[in-house]
């Protein structure tokens, strides 16, 4: 189980990958360590592989950056559960495939220091507070979570 | 049952009936690409891909940090005009030729009814002329080079709907700020925005775009005002040919939200939430550094007149640095051609190039620890404009100009 990481509502794109790095950061461990860092300055230190973030309502409003998105990914976070996202991170996140469920009632329960896992083929995620099931996503979306993300899936279709 | 505008449009493009809720896969007319060009780019080689499919529908615009601030962004931008030359995109707006969102509607890109999809999230401006336009990623740009086509979800639509009149010294940025502030950050989440105005004022083509500017900080996928008379106008028709574009009478709206225009009044968003509104009284004497006037939300003509009005014969404070962006060469001209620059260069304001400026914080007035700046920009997030500990208020280019004035945030109703 990934340990949680909870934040409150509108966390925005330039505290999850400040604006001022999205030209000139793009090794991926380099945007690793800048993940989060205006809003938690020891996140990137303290984040393991498996964590999973747990936020308000709204995460990821702001910029369309998908630096934002995969600043998390890079530093191994497995899913983002949070009230509601903003869309464009929504889709980015998809097309990163990390998982981001909208549950409202896990987001409000879960906190800092509880444990959970995310079974996207069971759609359930798995807590120390209980389990909470999600609807399967729609096949357009499926299909590019299932390759692997939206660059995997566009080179498979041009591989054919 | 009707169809709301963004239903009639999804249905056009998909060749048959679509829904609000449905997903569908669409061909857009265009797809807007900035200084991420260059990652966008970069792109293709992963996909397996080479060539853009259609690259008569790619719109490129160097405007976010522009002239280059470094070698690491002149190498950027250099990738980029390498690549439009060799996938013989026409479509190339370089550096000082104004901010993309501009772009599109100043040059006609945006016209009603197309679909305009862009990897910046203020893609929503073009809806002011009766567009659906909505923000994207990059791997989902780089996507629609290759394919043509994206996944889209058709929105539930959410009207606003105006009466009345604004005062003088109230501005439509007042107005978009009211409603975030009354909404929220995420008040339209997925949602279209129908704007429209019922009785008075007549919205410019400037006001609209502030406002579907100002749509993606509601959450919204897409604004639009449904193009009537003054876009017919603004696009040179004779005749409004778009009617068939409006929503119909028994359209389904998930929510309605009225607002009498009169009752707005000049607004300031405090630091670091842009629906965190505040009436500019109650944060009159805050001291500030640094006052913006620009980018893709209010630098056009109509924004510089509107500061150029207060600052008339006035100065800028001696602590404070007046930076002033035209949204384009187009109003940067415009503007030399009415006076503006003179009288904005009397009252002691900076007159920078066309393009984002410190919007994003990457240079042309970044801000220092502990600095505090008003703008007349959409976002105040921690950190944007430079360090996490300066500060940023948003308002409207009154408001702007009359605390220029002062040295600290100050209404520009004693202005008037
Ligand atoms: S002016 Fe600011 S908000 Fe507008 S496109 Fe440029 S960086 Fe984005």
């Amino acid at each position: 189980m990934g340990r949680i990481f909870k934040y409150g509502d509108d966390v925005n794109t330039d505290v999850l990958f400040p604006g001022k790095h999205t030209y000139t950061v793009t090794d991926p461990q380099e945007m690793a360590q800048h993940a989060l860092e205006d809003l938690d300055p020891e996140f990137a230190t303290k984040v393991k592989p498996g964590d999973i973030i747990v936020a308000g309502k709204n995460f990821g409003c702001g910029s369309s950056r998908e630096q934002a998105v995969l600043a998390l990914k890079y530093s191994g976070v497995a899913a983002v559960i949070a009230e509601s996202f903003a869309r464009i991170y929504y889709r980015n996140c998809i097309n990163s495939a990390l998982p981001a469920l909208a549950l409202p009632e896990a987001a409000r329960a879960l906190n800092s220091g509880d444990e959970a896992e995310v079974d996207l083929a069971a759609g359930v995620v798995r807590t120390s507070r209980g389990e909470y099931t999600f609807a399967p996503f729609p096949p357009e979306v499926q299909a590019i979570l299932d390759a692997g993300g939206l660059i995997e899936y566009l080179r498979d279709r041009f591989a054919k | 049952m009707g169809k709301t505008f963004s239903e009639k449009v999804f249905s056009g493009k998909a060749g048959r009936d679509v829904r609000a809720g449905e997903i569908v896969t669409l061909e857009p007319d265009y797809i807007l690409t900035h200084d991420n060009t260059a990652a966008i780019l970069r792109k293709l080689p992963e996909i397996g891909a080479t060539r853009l499919k259609y690259p008569e529908r790619a719109v490129v615009v160097l405007d976010h940090v522009t002239p280059a601030a470094d070698s690491t962004h002149a190498a950027n931008h250099k990738s980029i005009r390498e690549f439009v030359a060799d996938q013989g995109i026409h479509n190339f707006y370089d550096v000082g030729r104004g901010v993309c969102h501009q772009i599109m509607v100043e040059e006609h890109y945006a016209y009603p009814g197309r679909l305009i999809l862009g990897s910046d999230s203020h893609t929503t401006t073009a809806g002011a002329v009766g567009a659906f336009a909505a923000g994207i990623g990059r791997t989902e740009a780089a996507g629609i080079w290759v394919t043509g086509e994206l996944w889209l979800r058709c929105p539930d639509t959410m009207r606003i709907v105006f009466r009345g009149k604004l005062r003088r010294f109230a501005s439509s940025k007042d107005l978009a700020l009211t409603i975030i502030g009354r909404i929220g950050a995420d008040g339209a989440l997925y949602r279209a925005v129908e704007f429209s105005c019922e009785t008075g004022d007549q919205f410019s083509i400037s006001d609209r775009m502030a406002l579907c500017n100002l749509a993606a900080e509601m959450g919204a996928k897409n604004g639009y005002f449904a193009p009537d008379e003054t876009v017919a106008e603004f696009l040179g028709e004779t005749r409004n040919e778009f009617r068939h574009l409006r929503s119909d009478p028994d359209a389904q709206y998930v929510e309605e939200l009225a607002f009498n225009l009169a009752e707005v009044e000049p607004v300031v968003a405090a630091p670091h939430a842009v629906d965190n509104i505040h009436p500019v009284g109650d944060l009159a004497g805050k001291r500030i550094d640094q006052a913006l006037v620009g980018t893709c939300t209010n630098g056009r003509i109509e924004d510089l007149r509107s500061a150029a009005n207060v600052l008339t014969g006035r100065t800028v404070a001696s602590h404070v640095r007046l930076l002033v962006f035209p949204a384009s060469a187009k109003v940067y001209r415009q503007a030399l051609e009415e006076g503006i620059v003179r009288t904005l260069l009397d009252a002691g304001a900076v007159w920078m190039n066309p393009g984002c400026g410190p919007c994003l914080g990457a240079h042309e007035g970044a801000l220092a620890p502990g600095e505090v700046c008003i703008s007349t920009a959409n976002r105040n997030f921690k950190g944007r404009m430079g360090h996490p500990d300066s500060e940023i208020y948003l308002a409207s280019p009154a408001t702007v100009a009359a605390s220029a004035i002062k040295g600290e945030i100050a209404s520009p109703e004693e202005y008037f």
